[in-house]
């Protein structure tokens, strides 16, 4: 059913997901995890990075239309978390998708040329940067209306319960969906029949232009599970090793069966809510106090380097292998034609 | 090679603007995220981030210049290792951005279509219904419903029901009656209320793969779901391109009840009517109940099944044969007439029967169809009708405005105007919140004397 698109991008590997077995951690608490794993994880980021920033430029260009939302900043969050997903697990996410695609192992090229409006993009160009899915790496969107992909999320989770495959749902959400209804009707449904669902709060301290303390009564977001016995934590989520940790204890609680858990990740974006936003509700000193002191690409290079854990040839040489890869999903996402017109009235419905 | 830096747009609007100020000089280092300059539009003040890595060779457009187009160079970036002597070979501005044609606002997909734009393509014709010769049994339309359910369940492991009070309580209708005492707790699942939640919910089930059967304990309180049901359930396999398909049958009573007034008494078919992407199905007998339901569950798509309180009562003569299934998108001949057509749905179909007996006494014989379903359309059949009787008068409970009816008489004028020997006439529920009081809730729906009316008015007698 899932035709991943086919693009000149094939170089982009999905990253290893691995089985549901926990894995054996050896060294001490600061770096539980191997030299592979942070590697691997830097090189997520980066591409992730390179590619919005491309993105960024291709909408500067005209290329790509509407609304677009850029996840610079933020990549720690969804490549930490995405360590623990094993192959079964589902992940759902809103309009601020790209860098979850790119994390859940789809290919930029086909990611880039939706955002063109072309032909090879995942939804043949009908979707957009807001909606994307594959059903090949089980990424379910991509969803434009705040809040709906938490009901939706919830559903999967239900999904992996009742077919009883072992699967976990990631539901990803901002801090300004986080107080819609359907939230709290998810969270009563998801603990109340103890269904596997990690709820990641994203809280780059936005929503928009409205900050969080504009916006919520409490501004302790991973407490919004209290009234529903669902435990919350909080964590660092511009530091890719603790969102790797607090992200296998979560993925633990939910498949011992103790039903959902909040993960509330502190994080931050650079750019503004989407390509036409002036970001005139921040200062700009407190954008580049965060590049400076908590960018999570520059902060595990530095952790890297420091420790010797690779040096700088190595990480040079992933630098450049990411940009090739995003200069071809590019090339690709220019050169891949528009739809045909008589794809207008194609995937209304299924054949039944 | 060096790069050219490109005149950003900050919005799929914006053609020109002004370059405010630089914050890198030539001969700067710069590194990808680095702000270069400062653009102005009327509207907004924005960063311009370096893309590419390097030194800045050469600004071509120096600050305070107004009404720069959007995709001038403005500046050069030179490589690792490059000298500004080979500004001169910087690339081309990347395939300058060939404004994306602006889109012909595509027409009505029914009108004529101007060439180079896809007319929509025919509804495709509904399976041919079978004759059923099978045994059948006088049940009620609440038995039928639940039968169409038991059979379903027992022949696919992924269909399960979830709604409030569905389980344990049997259904605040008693439409459930056994379902949980046969497929357990798993399979039938009682809800909090919560509507905009377990539609969601049961959204997200159907895209990995289950079945479920919503039932909403009126439709009245669907309202709530209605983005997860527009939005998610109809818009998505659009949007992925064809990959998430979405079969999910959400159903429950619709239309007005009897003395509940205006929030509890309203009918949605119009407004579901409306989305693509949504099959909407309106059964009227027993059968058309168990073979809908059934086909419902078995479609791959988001459909919505609605019922009727009034009807969950009545008896009828219903197929048994668990392989019995209607076609979706199939009207039924319920009465056959040569004079005038009567159009209608649900329990409407029972009302205009009784009126076309009324007229058959006074010597007008009327044909009665039952759509059974509002989209697909059974255009045809009301066509061929109509072709047969020159006249037509569609019945609803709904509101006029926007209504089945109004839609009926625009497709009558596309396919059968030169065979309508009088305008159609549209029979609907009275144009205001549903009062409460019997002798005002009476006047607000459909009767049978205002067919009647209606029918004689078209027979111009
Ligand atoms: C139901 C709904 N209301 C409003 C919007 C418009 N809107 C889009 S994004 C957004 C802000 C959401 O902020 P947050 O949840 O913090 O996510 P972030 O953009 O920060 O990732 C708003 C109001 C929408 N898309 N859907
Ligand atoms: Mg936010």
């Amino acid at each position: 059913m899932a035709t991943a698109p086919k693009s000149a991008t094939g170089a982009a590997k999905a990253p290893a997901k691995r089985k549901t077995t926990p894995r054996k951690k050896g060294g001490d608490d600061k770096a539980p995890f191997s030299t592979p794993d942070l590697l691997r994880d830097y090189r997520q980021m980066l591409l992730i990075r390179r590619f919005e920033e491309k993105a960024g430029q291709l909408y500067g260009m005209g290329l790509i239309g509407g609304f677009c939302h850029l996840y610079i900043g933020q990549e720690a969050v969804v490549v930490g978390l995405h360590a623990s997903a094993a192959e079964v697990d589902t992940l759902v996410t809103s309009y601020r998708d790209h860098g979850h695609m790119l994390a859940c192992g789809m290919d930029p090229g086909g990611v880039m040329a939706e955002l063109t409006g072309r032909v090879g993009g995942y939804s043949k160009g009908k979707g957009g940067s807001m909606h994307m899915f594959s059903r090949k790496v089980n990424f379910y969107g991509g969803h434009g209306i705040v809040g709906a992909q938490v009901p939706i999320g919830t559903g999967l989770g239900f999904g992996h319960k009742y077919k009883q495959d072992g699967g976990v749902c990631f539901v990803y959400f901002g801090d300004g969906a986080v107080n819609q209804g359907q939230v709290y009707e998810s969270f009563n449904m998801a603990s109340l029949w103890k269904l596997p669902v990690v709820y990641v709060i994203e809280n780059n301290l936005y929503g928009m232009g409205t900050s969080v303390a504009r916006a919520s009564a409490s501004v302790e977001l991973y407490r919004r599970g209290d009234a529903y016995g669902i435990p919350g934590v909080q964590v660092n989520g511009m530091d890719v090793i603790e969102v790797r940790k607090a992200g296998e204890k979560a993925v633990a609680h939910c498949r011992a069966g103790k039903g959902p858990i909040i993960l509330e990740m502190k994080t931050y974006r650079y750019r503004g809510h989407s390509m036409s936003d002036p970001a005139k509700y921040r200062t700009k000193d407190e954008v580049s106090k965060m590049r400076k002191e908590s960018d999570p690409i520059d902060n595990l290079r530095a952790f890297l380097l420091e420790n010797k854990l690779a040096d700088e040839d190595a990480l040079k040489e992933i630098d450049r292998d990411v940009k090739s890869i995003i200069t071809k999903a590019a090339e690709f996402a220019q050169q891949s034609p528009e739809p045909e017109p008589s794809e207008l009235f194609t995937d209304v419905l299924v054949d039944a | 090679m060096p790069t050219q830096v490109l005149m950003p747009a900050l919005s799929p609007t914006m053609t020109d603007g002004k370059l405010a100020k630089w914050l890198k000089k030539e001969g700067d280092a710069v590194a990808s995220g680095d702000i270069l300059a400062e653009i102005e539009t009327d509207k907004a003040t924005m960063e311009m981030e370096a893309v590419d890595e390097g030194t800045l060779g050469k600004i071509l457009v120096p600050e305070g210049s107004e009404g720069v187009a959007v995709n001038t160079p403005i500046a050069v970036i030179l490589g690792e290792g490059e000298e500004a002597s080979a500004i001169n070979e910087a690339p081309a501005a990347p395939a300058k951005a060939e404004a994306p044609a602006p889109k012909a606002d595509v027409p009505a997909p029914k009108a004529p279509a101007p060439t180079g734009i896809p007319a929509a393509p025919a509804t495709p014709k509904a399976a041919a219904e079978p004759d059923y010769t099978g045994e059948t049994r006088p049940m009620t339309v609440r038995e039928a419903l639940r039968d169409a359910m038991v059979e379903e369940m027992r022949r696919d492991e992924t269909v399960f029901l979830m709604g409030e009070e569905v389980a344990q309580y049997q259904g605040a209708y008693k439409i459930s009656q056994g379902l949980l005492e046969e497929f357990g707790e798993k399979r039938v699942i009682d809800t909090p209320i919560t509507e905009h939640g377990f539609a969601g919910l049961g959204v997200g089930a159907a895209f990995s793969g289950l079945r479920p059967i919503v039932e909403f304990m009126t439709f009245n309180f669907a309202m709530q779901a209605m983005d997860q049901i527009i939005n998610s359930a109809a818009k998505t396999l659009y949007m992925s391109g064809g990959q998430m398909g979405c079969p999910i049958v959400f159903r429950g009573p619709n239309g007005a009840a009897a003395r509940v007034a205006a929030q509890h008494s309203q009918c949605f078919g119009s407004w579901f009517a409306h989305i693509p992407g949504l099959k909407v199905l309106v059964p009227y007998s027993g059968a058309d109940a168990k073979g809908l339901l059934k086909a419902a569950i078995r479609d791959p798509n988001p459909v919505i099944f609605l019922e009727n309180e009034i009807l969950y009562g009545r008896t009828f003569e219903v197929p048994i044969d668990p392989d019995f299934v209607l076609p979706i998108g199939r009207a039924k001949i319920e009465r056959s007439g040569k004079d005038v057509t009567l159009v209608t749905f649900s329990l409407m179909v029972e009302t205009a029967l009784k009126a076309a007996e009324a007229l058959a006494e006074e010597g007008i014989d009327a044909e009665v169809i039952n759509l059974r379903s509002l989209r697909p359309l059974d255009t045809e059949t009301i066509v061929a009708s109509v072709k047969k009787t020159n006249r037509i008068v569609s019945i609803e409970e709904g509101w006029p405005t926007a209504g089945i009816g109004s839609e009926i008489a625009a497709l009558m004028m596309e396919h059968a105007f030169d065979y309508l020997d009088a305008p159609v006439v549209r029979v609907a529920g009275a144009d205001v919140p549903m009062p409460y009081a019997a002798n005002l809730e009476k006047l607000a729906l459909p009767q049978v004397e205002t067919i009647i009316e209606a029918a004689k008015a078209v027979c111009y007698k």
